[in-house]
């Protein structure tokens, strides 16, 4: 009975482990992967480099609304778009955050390339969206003012 | 486990817009608390979106979306009464799954 029971605790502790050490992921399920070097990347340019891209042109297909000023960083209500065709994939950066991508969105075919969200920001930067359409990478940039930062405490 | 989603999704024409507030904390790792210990990064990663199994919206999430994430995109293919289901996975493994109806 003891026996049994020390069995079952050492192979929950075992699959434990596993997951902590990054070895069994549940978001490989998932057809996008999340990977830790994009969301790691300081800046634009490294960022579209470790999605597979060479170069970025800015692009009038592509457009970003948020406010000019945001009194409180830890919510910042960020929308982008893109007219250009065959858009695939698209994000959202913060230039001057710790690591730049907020977060990037795979879009299938039939879905609009719009996304709406909100991001945190630690300090008055740029905010870029990112798009891939055609396999090329286009971007628009705003900058958003920031009161308050979001970011540490 | 986690609080569920709020779904809404909606038609306006073809085009059904769908909206999710998810209930996360989503912990950057840079935050200190009190005693001045760092709270450790606990943050949605990803997130997909499907309508009859098929996926209509794929999501990676950072540490820098804000706390209680809100999200909404458009998509094209689906008519009233038809279910958008919801799926995030966050960074200790944990998952959750709501479903939305169109209306």
């Amino acid at each position: 009975m003891n026996q049994q029971r020390r069995n079952v605790m050492r192979i929950t502790s075992v699959l434990g482990a596993a997951f902590a050490a990054g070895l069994l992921k549940p978001a490989d399920v998932f057809a996008a992967e999340w990977s830790q070097r994009v969301f790691d990347a300081k800046t634009l340019e490294a960022a579209v480099k470790e999605l597979g891209g060479d170069k970025f042109t800015v692009s009038t297909d592509v457009s970003i609304t948020g406010p000019d000023i945001a009194e409180n960083g830890a919510v910042v209500p960020v929308s982008i778009a893109s007219k250009a065709p065959n858009t695939d994939f698209m994000a959202i950066l913060v230039e001057k955050n710790p690591s730049a991508v907020s977060a990037s969105f795979t879009i299938p075919a039939g879905t609009e390339p719009a996304v709406t969200t909100r991001v945190k920001m630690g300090a008055t930067s740029n905010v870029h969206a990112l798009v891939r359409a055609d396999g090329k990478w286009l971007v628009a940039s705003k900058e958003i003012k920031v009161t308050l930062g979001g970011c540490g405490g | 486990m986690a609080d569920p989603m709020r779904i809404r999704a909606s038609t306006a024409g073809d085009t059904v817009e769908v909206k999710i507030l998810m209930r996360h904390d989503m912990e950057t790792g840079q935050r200190k608390d009190a005693s001045g210990k760092v709270v450790p990064a606990h943050y949605i990663k990803t997130l997909v979106a499907k309508v009859k199994d098929k996926v209509v919206f794929d999501a990676n999430f950072g540490p820098s979306v804000s706390k209680d994430p809100f999200l909404s995109f458009k998509f094209k293919g689906a008519a009233k009464g038809d279910k958008v289901s919801v799926t995030w996975v966050d960074s200790a493994g944990d998952t959750r799954t709501d479903e939305g109806v169109i209306s």
